[in-house]
């Protein structure tokens, strides 16, 4: 059969085996140093915040004969480069166009434009602000429903494993995850929309779910590693690591597929907008919740358990008794 | 259990897969052909997809409240927000506009209760009856109804007080009635009378208005508990003393404690009270609803409201006070259809995108699982199938709407969907290598692979429904698409994925290992099968792990496993 298949053999009977653990101090400096730079790359370049959450100017346009969105769009792009408008059609001939907030000079020639667009008199045209549709107050339960989703997702792994250091690891993983995300979100200069806060939010269930798999291969592994006369508790997560391996490629290949898909194709080749943004937080939170499992996670829980004593004891008897 | 049980068990499992689709498929169709409103296979689509109507509301304004402060909108686009919310995860949105207008952009055409519970303040009181008679002489009085005011003094008004009469000592206290205020209420035709908008009646103060039907006006006392002291609201129907519903719909609160204290107080204060000083009255946007007798000192901190409402009036009601009042009240300026946010094209060169995905994927899985790929795409035509029907289930009964980012929240769900199976799979493979026979590992491997996905779901399930719980618009959307797909995955690798799996491998293209079945034993590495425990010479390394995992797999067995597993290696040892 395939090569593949004999590498997964391999992996899992240990014939083969990738040192994970052994090398975790590199990949604890590349993950503070991504997280370092995700997290500094803000203060360089802010995010760039839709309407959806500043609020913007709106114009509107009545008792026009055309009803297409484009010459909106075309307007306002003629005016301001980066005005990303949301053009809707309102009752039976009136366009509502909604922009970044524009100063009032920009604002009357993009009333012009519209007007010239439409081929109606610049009276028809009506200008004025528009709050923020994603205020506050959905921010501020958003972030509540966050903190609770985490405190009980730390319990219920504490529960389940028997061990908050599981649960640990793993939301140090998921926060890991997230600002890589939100870093290179913010790096490639895309809108951040409702829809991307989305995407972020099914990144953080997805890692977590991804880490959650993992481990529990790792709980089995290491039942009673205390009293093996071979393998150490940190060889032990390694194993478990690397006998999941497929898995994690198999899994992470599947669930980027699709998302790959409308990211690539959809939103480059079609170019549809919301599309992606959402894509992107996925696509890029899909690939760094797998790599953070393998590298940050499981090598985290190796560290916090691997010291007390019963398995340093244990360690020390399956050194010396291989030296 | 033999094989032949455990066949039978899988297909056992496979018809309760059928019976929940027909279900779902007899459900939808039912309502649909009954022609139910909003029963239909094809879900509803939310605003960003389908567009909706726009409704802008501009402030009652008064002479007294010529502006209203941008944190008064602010806090009024909360509460409009939570109540349009409130029936369902429509994910309308709310903003302002201007300096004082807020928009509401709902999916779908609001009816007229939709449009009361956006705009209405619904401020709740609760005050002490001082008078009350009949709302205008002119139904009474019938035929001689044009002179209305003649013979409006009830019997039971009280009894004028001068104007200079001492302060009130209680709230049922008649000196609350001065003769300005008697003067008012004989004058008060309910019929006529139209209350003006935007001016809220002081609530320190006593009133004089009528019931929202207008076949009673009244004097009442200042406000003795108010919408803020309700911690909860429901609506349900009526149940007598003897535990029999009625059709009566009625609103009922739960006070929160410093609520219960008070409404305790009042009742034990106007239970000995003859009539109408026994009665207290619940006033919205100062109308009265209701104003029963006081029939016993209730002091549990919960009160039921009746009073003609329908099902439809009592959940609208609820919903506004559960979320507390409107700090103003709002005027439907303007009512339009507005077109999708984005383009139909969008939704389409999402989903081709997301068919081009699902192709690779199926041609990743034929190349990871040969033969298996099968079982694979099977699992996810049937969560497809199991999601598209939930989707119209609840578009139908929770007023569920497909977003955008539903539907990305969707495409995500194919990989969490994959991972059970996928997992499920790798552990059977697993469980090849130590050298079982095909039907064994996929029982041993099944038994392994659950406890993970449910473990991983449940960590899905929780993200879900604590989303869902304490957050709204958009973000409760997805919670809600979230905890949909978590419990299809659920569904489809338990009634499909493992019976499927488990009648295959009884198949010999499976069984024997054939080198596109997927479970290739050699090509898994397997050493020829020579009898339980005996391929741990192949490799030390592995023996030492599999004694660790086998001894927790042991721990795990049943007795009547545990046996069956004896009886085996027996069999083997005699065999040899």
């Amino acid at each position: 059969m395939s090569r593949f298949t004999d590498f997964g053999n391999d992996l899992y009977t240990g014939n083969r085996s990738i040192n994970f653990i052994g090398r975790r101090k590199v990949f604890y400096v590349v993950a503070m140093l991504m997280v370092a730079a995700a997290a500094l790359l803000p203060f360089a370049k802010p995010f760039n915040l839709g309407i959806e959450f500043k609020g913007g100017s709106e114009f509107r346009v009545s008792g026009s004969a055309v009803i297409g969105q484009q010459p909106a769009t075309d307007a306002v792009n003629s005016i301001v480069s980066s005005g990303d408008p949301r053009v809707s059609n309102v009752g039976t001939d009136s366009i509502r166009v909604q922009t970044a907030q524009l100063s009032p000079t920009q604002s009357e020639s993009v009333r012009q434009a519209l007007a010239t667009a439409y081929k109606v008199p610049a009276s028809s045209v009506s200008s004025s602000f528009v709050g923020a549709e994603w205020g506050q107050d959905i921010t501020s339960k958003a972030v509540n429903g966050l903190i609770w989703f985490l405190v009980l997702a730390t319990v219920l792994m504490a529960l389940y494993f028997r061990t908050l250091k599981m649960s640990a690891a793993a939301i140090l993983a998921l926060i890991h995850d997230l600002i890589i995300t939100a870093g290179v979100y913010g790096a490639l200069g895309f809108e951040v929309t409702p829809a991307a806060v989305i995407g972020f939010l099914t990144i953080l269930g997805y890692s977590l779910y991804d880490t959650v798999v993992v481990f529990d291969k790792i709980r089995e592994n290491t039942f009673e590693v205390e009293f093996s006369e071979s393998r150490t508790f940190a060889e032990q997560v390694n194993l478990a690591v690397n006998q999941t391996l497929v898995r994690s490629i198999n899994t992470s290949v599947v669930a980027v597929l699709p998302v790959a898909a409308i990211l690539f194709i959809g939103a480059i080749v079609f170019g549809a907008g919301t599309l992606r943004d959402i894509s992107l937080a996925l696509f890029i939170g899909i690939i760094v919740g797998t790599y953070s499992t393998i590298f940050i996670a499981a090598p985290l829980y190796s560290n916090l358990r691997e010291s007390e004593p019963k398995y340093k004891k244990a360690a020390a008897k399956v050194l010396a008794a291989r030296a | 259990m033999s094989a032949n049980g455990v066949v039978k068990g899988a297909r056992k499992r496979l018809l309760w897969l059928v019976a929940l689709i027909l279900g779902f498929v007899a459900l939808i169709g039912g309502g649909a052909l009954n022609g139910i409103v909003g029963a239909s296979f094809v879900p509803q689509l939310a605003l960003d997809l389908q567009g909706g109507t726009q409704i802008i509301l501009t402030p009652q304004l008064t002479t007294t409240h010529k502006t209203v402060s941008e944190e008064t909108l602010n806090q009024a686009v909360a509460i409009i927000r939570d109540r349009v919310n409130a029936s369902g995860v429509s994910e309308a949105q709310v903003t302002t506009s201007g300096n004082s207008n807020i928009v509401v952009s709902i999916p779908g055409k609001p009816d007229d209760n939709t449009l009361e519970l956006i705009k209405a303040s619904a401020k709740l009181e609760f005050r002490a009856v001082l008078a009350a008679s009949a709302g205008s002489s002119s139904s009474v009085g019938g035929a001689n109804g044009a002179t209305p005011s003649a013979s409006a003094t009830p019997a039971s008004a009280p009894i004028a007080t001068s104007a200079a009469a001492p302060d009130p000592s209680n709230p049922s206290d008649l000196n609350y009635v001065s003769k300005a205020l008697q003067s008012e209420y004989e004058a008060l035709d309910c019929s006529t009378a139209k209350k003006k908008p935007g001016v809220s009646a002081d609530p320190t103060k006593p009133l004089v208005t009528c019931s929202t039907d207008k076949t009673e006006k009244y004097i009442l006392s200042k406000v003795e508990i108010d919408g803020t002291d309700i911690s909860d609201a429901s609506s349900g129907t009526v149940t007598t003393s003897t535990g029999a519903s009625t059709n009566e719909w009625a609103v009922n609160l739960s006070f929160n404690p410093a609520g219960s204290e008070k409404f305790s107080k009042t009742t034990s204060r106007l239970y000995p009270l003859s009539s109408p000083l026994n009665r207290f009255a619940i006033t919205l946007d100062d109308l009265v609803i209701t104003a029963p007798q006081t029939n016993a000192v209730i002091s549990n901190g919960s009160a039921q409201i009746t009073g003609n409402f329908t099902s439809v009036s009592a959940k609208t009601l609820s919903d506004q006070l559960k979320y507390g009042s409107l700090p103003i009240g709002f005027n439907v300026q303007s009512q339009d259809n507005i077109s999708a946010t984005l383009g139909s094209e969008q939704l389409s060169n999402g989903l081709l995108a997301g068919l081009i995905g699902l192709i690779l994927v199926v041609i990743y899985s034929v190349f990871q699982y040969r033969g298996l790929a099968i079982v694979t795409i099977g699992s996810l035509v049937v969560a497809a199938v199991l999601t598209y029907l939930l989707i119209a289930l609840l578009s139908w009964r929770q007023g569920y709407r497909l977003s955008l980012s539903g539907v990305a929240g969707l495409i995500v769900a194919i990989g969490i969907t994959a991972d059970s199976f996928i997992v499920f799979f790798e552990r059977v493979r697993d469980e090849l290598r130590d050298g079982r026979p095909l039907s064994a590992a996929v029982e041993a491997g099944w038994s392994r692979a659950i406890r993970t996905i449910i473990v991983s779901d449940g960590v899905s399930l929780l993200a879900a429904s604590t989303l869902y719980v304490l957050t709204v618009g958009s973000v409760r959307g997805f919670a809600f698409t979230l905890g949909l797909t978590t419990i299809v995955d659920l569904a489809v690798v338990v009634l499909f994925t493992r019976p499927m799996l488990q009648i295959l491998a009884t198949l010999k293209f499976f069984a024997s290992g054939h080198p596109w079945s997927g479970f290739d034993a050699k090509a898994l590495g397997a050493v020829e099968y020579v009898g339980r425990g005996q391929f741990r010479a192949r490799d030390e390394a592995a023996s030492t792990k599999l004694k660790k995992s086998s001894r927790e797999a042991e721990r795990r067995q049943t007795i009547a496993e545990r046996k069956a597993a004896e009886i085996a290696e027996n069999n083997e040892k005699a065999g040899k």
